[in-house]
């Protein structure tokens, strides 16, 4: 019983102190800010503004079920929806290499992996037990926290946008940067994936007695 | 008497490069024998280490030989060789090297040590062939002459005092040769602590001279003197300025323990101008400044020819130092050095007088002389040629030959030499009439030793050196010859001492009896011997000396009283010598059984000359080698003498005879019996060799009042003894003319003939064939108290044991009650309280100290289960922490924003 | 308002970032927190690449897209390792559970 009143104690003073910090930023920075920067006018909104909506829509509800669900398989279907979102947002960001990337890497291979793991380390029937939630309300304090203060920063900022460029395919000027501008990083890149290839097989591997 | 006067001058030195040779070869030879001689006598046997022992002896004797002949192509004002080794120390103005020097003195000392040091190494060869620590016996008898060589030859005191320190441990040595007898131990620890007295004086001696020439460290002292600048010299002009201003600051500042101060101020008025700019400051400074004048002279002492050239104009500095040489020019040649330490004071005595009076004490040790002289007579329980060698030719005339090396120190104080001279006369007659009713035959020998010592001091103490040298070297030879006679009688007698069981010996060893027989002539003071021409010549001397004093006292009348005690010392000289020899060699032989009941009977006779039993043991394992050489020296013919027991040969006998008893001898029934036989031919020769030199000496000591020249040692030694010139003029009768001298001289020589013959004739008629025996008993009935008293020797030795022994040893026990329960005590004490303060201490340390060392420990330890709370080492915590910061650090920008 | 620019992609990226960061803070299933990381890094790359296309103009977002995506991949695959042998050493992947080194 102590460790629990402890432990509620605490959840009570971060609570407080979240709260209050809502409470300063919004009235000491976040009102005059927004103030200052009145929104701009708003344009009229075209179909690609409506996939835009869509996909973040699904992006952000893949995200909050991987947050939020009970069950790690649907953990790891929310995290493919919210994957899928991103990869839309890169085609509607004109970035189409990073787009397909995205799919083949991260759809075709991190989540692959990641579901994978799953498997092996759970009994299907007891995905329950094995995605318990700690303290919910820690996250939602989390989440009132952070959300906030980015939303602020994303919307307040006076971004410096300027024209947009035509859409142009990116993979020649990717493969381009890459080869001459970012050929240090590349050649790091691919040392650090052989030393995750090597690492991961030595952590992962059964230990084979010497018997 | 004619002296020629010389024109005092330096000495000149010439250097020579081989005298390190003389003491060489005896230390090659010492050290090896005693490295290797254990080894060498068993593989190859005793010739060997004979061999290496009397070639390196030899070897000297030729070196010396060599020096001679080149300081006899000198001229008689430059025999002086001298050869610098290394430099020992130098401190200050003092220099000390380790070199040598060899002037007329210390040559014929060197002749003597090295030419009879030979000759007892050969005679050692037969008299010690039994031995089975042979090599030991010949490493130290080898040990002993380096050391004795390096006392003679060293050119300075702390050479000197290495020899005499070094014969000191030689001697020790050789009379505890055979250890395991705890009475000879005793007697080597007895010459060894009895010397140290003797030692302690000559250390004080030399130290007060030293000081007295203004050695003096103390920081009173040197305050006044400028720091020592070694290149003083080079800027003379700036150094004579500088003190010359010392001259006048001296007598403002107060020098506390200055001896000199007297001087100083003498000096001071003689600031002369005749001396040199350099020296003048230095005069005036008197004593204190004499050592700048060393210095700045100091190139001159170097470079002699430099300063012999301008000999008139060169005043010798004065300053301390401990070389021979250097002390006798300053001492010598005017300087004001002498008038210095004769102005000292010290305690109320004239320095000089206290620093002659020490420097004696020293001789007193090593030359036996009263009181000084007890361990000599104990000394003979070492074997006979270290007795002859050691106890009569040559360690005991060391303080002899100090007093004549330092003549120019006694010279100037007429105090310490009749200090000097009235012990030598005491010591003589004293010691003389102990030799009288002695039965052992060394011990005879051994105070007859004390008693020409004696002689030798008036000699050296009335000032007459030369002729105290003169019966140094005389003695050296007849002494060597009787000692070493007295060894081969007590071989022939197989190890008997006792004279009583000898007797009629000069049937069978007829060599040994005619040497003994001219020996004792030439002790006993007849003409056709060198001992009358040494004797004679001191009494006579000591007669015609009007310049003594005792103690600041003039006492003309002391000449004539040492010559009267002389005269009876003399005669009781002639008398137990001859007694000696009637006892041993005439009448009946007595050894054998009939004696047996006697034989120990004299308390203080050393037991018999034995071998322990252990090393008879080794010597029993030797087998049949030994037998051999035993065979060899005469003892083959042991068999024949009648031993009882069958199967006894030489060494089963003797390890029987020791095992059981320390004189078993007479159990042996018939030992004695049997006939004593003439001494092997390595002994004999050497007793011829003695006594033929015991005549041919006495024509270096023709009087002068035979021939109108000086004799021939005496012209020899006159520039080393120069101190003799300087008192010559005290030795005449008042009013005498030279002629009536000689008369008178030659009255006394028929005094001293005279008394001679008295003493003979009473031996003769007393002992003479054994045949008054039961008048000789009811005499010593009739004075038995008197006799008891001589015999005993005065019980000097039981008064020694009452006074010195017993105080010391009672002063050591009540240090040794002062260490146990005071001492003790405190030493407890201190314990005790260093135990309290150490509980204390862990207490402290327990509680305090560890106490915040857990605390501090057991705080960290309740830090760290604290701290590990938030060191979940869970993700999520610090997650949470992380965006904890991260939020601050937003919430801080936007309100500084 | 509506019409799509710049603050509604950071807009997106804001709310992924945070929806990981509860995923993160709040799972115990080890691949659960791995999920958490692999959105925060999604949430990253979308500002990224918006920043490409809005601000900046040429590829560099989009480099810095790529490696980041190829160190999560690099970042799945050894965490995954690590938390099978997790599971291998301690039958769970309960992250409170792997404590040994605690102690």
């Amino acid at each position: 019983m102590k460790s629990n009143l402890g432990k509620l104690a605490v959840w009570v003073v971060a609570s407080a102190l979240v709260i209050g910090f809502l409470v300063v930023m919004s009235g000491r920075a976040l009102l005059p800010a927004v103030d200052a920067n009145p929104p701009p006018a708003a344009g009229a909104a075209g179909l690609p503004d409506l996939l835009f909506y869509a996909l973040a829509a699904l992006t952000v509800g893949g995200a909050a079920g991987v947050a939020l669900s009970r069950n790690i398989l649907w953990s790891a279907i929310g995290l493919l929806f919210a994957l899928l979102g991103v990869g839309g947002l890169y085609v509607m960001l004109s970035a189409d290499f990073l787009a397909i990337a995205q799919l083949l890497i991260y759809i075709g291979g991190v989540l692959t992996l990641i579901l994978f793991a799953v498997m092996l380390t759970n009994r299907i029937a007891d995905v329950n037990v094995s995605n318990v939630s700690a303290g919910l309300y820690g996250g939602v304090l989390i989440f009132v926290a952070v959300v906030p203060v980015l939303l602020t920063v994303a919307l307040v900022t006076p971004w410096n946008i300027g024209a947009l460029p035509a859409v142009a395919y990116t993979t020649e000027p990717l493969g381009n940067a890459l080869l001459t501008r970012w050929i240090l990083p590349f050649e790091v890149a691919s040392l650090i994936l052989l030393a995750t290839l090597i690492g991961a097989i030595v952590i992962a591997r059964k230990e084979i007695k010497a018997d | 008497m004619t002296h020629e006067t010389h024109e005092l001058a330096r000495v000149a030195v010439t250097h020579v490069g081989y005298l390190w040779l003389i003491p060489l070869f005896p230390a090659v030879g010492a050290l090896w024998n005693a490295l290797f001689g254990w080894k060498l006598q068993k593989v190859l046997g005793k010739k060997a280490v004979h061999t290496v022992a009397v070639t390196a002896m030899f070897a000297a004797f030729a070196v010396a030989l060599r020096a001679f002949i080149q300081m006899k192509a000198l001229p008689a004002e430059e025999r002086f060789l001298q050869d610098t080794l290394w430099n020992l120390l130098t401190a200050g103005r003092l220099r000390v090297d380790f070199a040598f020097a060899l002037d007329q003195l210390s040559m014929m000392m060197v002749l003597i040590i090295t030419f009879i040091g030979s000759l007892i190494h050969v005679f050692s060869i037969g008299y010690m062939a039994d031995e089975p620590s042979y090599w030991r016996f010949f490493s130290y008898l080898n040990l002993f002459v380096f050391a004795m060589l390096l006392l003679v030859m060293g050119d300075n005191f702390a050479v000197m005092f290495f020899g005499w320190e070094g014969v000191g441990l030689a001697s020790y040595l050789l009379i505890s040769f055979w250890y395991t007898d705890r009475e000879k131990a005793a007697a080597g620890m007895k010459a060894f602590v009895v010397n140290r007295f003797g030692d302690f004086g000559f250390l004080a001696g030399l130290f007060l001279l030293f000081w007295g020439l203004g050695g003096a460290w103390d920081s009173a002292r040197s305050s006044v003197l400028p720091t020592y600048v070694a290149d003083a010299s080079r800027a003379p002009l700036a150094y004579a300025a500088n003190a010359a201003q010392h001259a006048q600051a001296v007598p403002l500042i107060p020098v506390a323990p200055a001896p000199a101060h007297e001087a100083a101020a003498e000096g001071h008025g003689e600031a002369a101008p005749e001396h040199g700019a350099l020296a003048e400051g230095a005069e005036g400074h008197g004593e204190a400044a004499e050592g700048h004048a060393a210095e700045a002279a100091a190139p001159a002492h170097e470079g002699h020819a430099v300063a012999a050239a301008e000999a008139e104009a060169v005043k010798v500095a004065g300053g301390p130092t401990m070389n021979f040489r250097e002390l006798r020019d300053e001492l010598v040649l005017n300087t004001g050095v002498k008038e210095g330490l004769l102005g000292q004071k010290f305690w109320g005595v004239s320095l000089l007088t206290l620093v002659g009076m020490l420097l004696f004490i020293g001789a007193m040790g090593k030359s036996a002389q009263l009181p000084l002289y007890v361990w000599l007579p104990d000394a003979m329980a070492g074997p006979t040629p270290v007795s002859a060698l050691i106890h009569a030719a040559t360690m005991v005339t060391a303080g002899v030959y100090m007093v004549a090396r330092l003549n120019f120190v006694f010279s100037l104080s007429p105090s310490a030499m009749g200090w000097v001279a009235l012990i030598g006369a005491i010591t003589a007659l004293f010691s003389a009439s102990i030799g009288f009713f002695q039965y052992d035959i060394k011990k005879v020998l051994a105070y007859s030793t004390v008693s020409q010592l004696g002689f030798m001091f008036i000699g050296v103490g009335i000032g007459s050196y030369w002729a105290g040298v003169y019966h140094l070297l005389t003695h050296a030879f007849f002494k060597a010859t009787l000692f070493l006679g007295s060894g081969s009688v007590i071989l022939g007698c197989h190890h008997e001492q006792d004279m009583r069981k000898m007797g009629g010996l000069k049937k069978f060893m007829p060599i040994t009896r005619w040497t003994y027989l001219y020996a004792c002539i030439a002790i006993a003071g007849f003409p056709i011997a060198n001992g009358f021409y040494s004797k004679d010549e001191i009494l006579w001397k000591a007669f015609t000396s009007r310049h003594l004093a005792l103690f600041g006292t003039p006492t003309p009348w002391l000449g004539p009283a040492i010559y009267v005690i002389g005269i009876i010392a003399a005669t009781g000289t002639a008398f137990y010598m001859y007694r000696s020899y009637y006892m041993t060699f005439t009448g009946e032989y007595r050894g054998g059984e009939g004696h047996h009941a006697t034989h120990n009977e004299d308390p203080h006779s050393a037991a018999a000359t034995h071998k322990s039993p252990t090393s008879i043991d080794a010597q029993c394992s030797d087998g049949a080698a030994h037998v051999a050489d035993a065979g060899a020296h005469g003892h083959g013919g042991h068999d024949a003498h009648g031993h009882a027991a069958p199967g006894h040969d030489d060494h089963s006998h003797g390890a029987a005879a020791h095992d059981e008893e320390d004189d078993a001898h007479g159990a042996h029934g018939g030992h004695h019996g049997g006939t004593p036989h003439e001494s092997p031919w390595q002994m004999t020769i050497v007793l011829a060799t003695l006594a033929i030199g015991s005549g041919l000496t006495l024509f270096l000591g023709i009087p002068t009042a035979w021939t109108g020249k000086a004799p021939l040692l005496e012209h020899w030694l006159e520039p080393v003894v120069v101190a003799t010139n300087d008192v010559a003029s005290r030795f005449s009768l008042m009013g005498g003319s030279e002629h009536a001298n000689h008369q008178m001289e030659l009255l006394f020589q028929g005094i001293g003939v005279a008394v001679a013959f008295i003493g003979w004739l009473a031996a003769r008629a007393l002992y003479k064939d054994n045949k008054h025996e039961a008048a000789l008993t009811a005499n010593i009935e009739r004075f038995k108290g008197i006799w008891t008293v001589v015999y005993n020797k005065y019980f000097v030795d039981e008064l020694y044991a009452k006074t010195v022994v017993a105080g010391s040893m009672g002063w050591a026990r009540v240090c040794s009650w002062f260490d146990a329960n005071v001492v003790d005590a405190i030493v407890n004490l201190a314990g005790t309280v260093t135990r309290a303060f150490s509980n204390l201490d862990a207490a402290i340390d327990k509680y305090v100290v560890d106490g915040l060392v857990n605390a501090v420990a057991d705080g960290t330890g309740a830090l760290g289960t604290g701290l590990r709370r938030f060191q979940t080492g869970r993700i999520q915590t610090y997650l949470y922490g992380a965006l904890g910061g991260a939020l601050v650090v937003v919430l801080i920008n936007f309100l500084i924003k | 308002m509506l019409q799509v620019s710049l603050p509604h992609f950071l807009v997106v990226g804001a709310l992924l970032f945070a929806l990981g960061l509860v995923t993160v803070s709040t799972r115990r299933n080890a691949v659960g927190v791995l999920m958490g990381v692999e959105l925060l890094l999604n949430a990253a790359n979308v500002n990224f690449v918006a920043f490409n296309r809005y601000v900046i103009g040429d590829v560099s977002g989009q480099v810095f897209g790529l490696f980041v995506i190829v160190l999560a991949a690099a970042e799945a695959a050894v965490g995954l390792a690590i938390v099978l042998a997790i599971f291998q050493t301690f039958k769970t992947i309960d992250v409170r559970e792997a404590d040994l080194m605690r102690e």
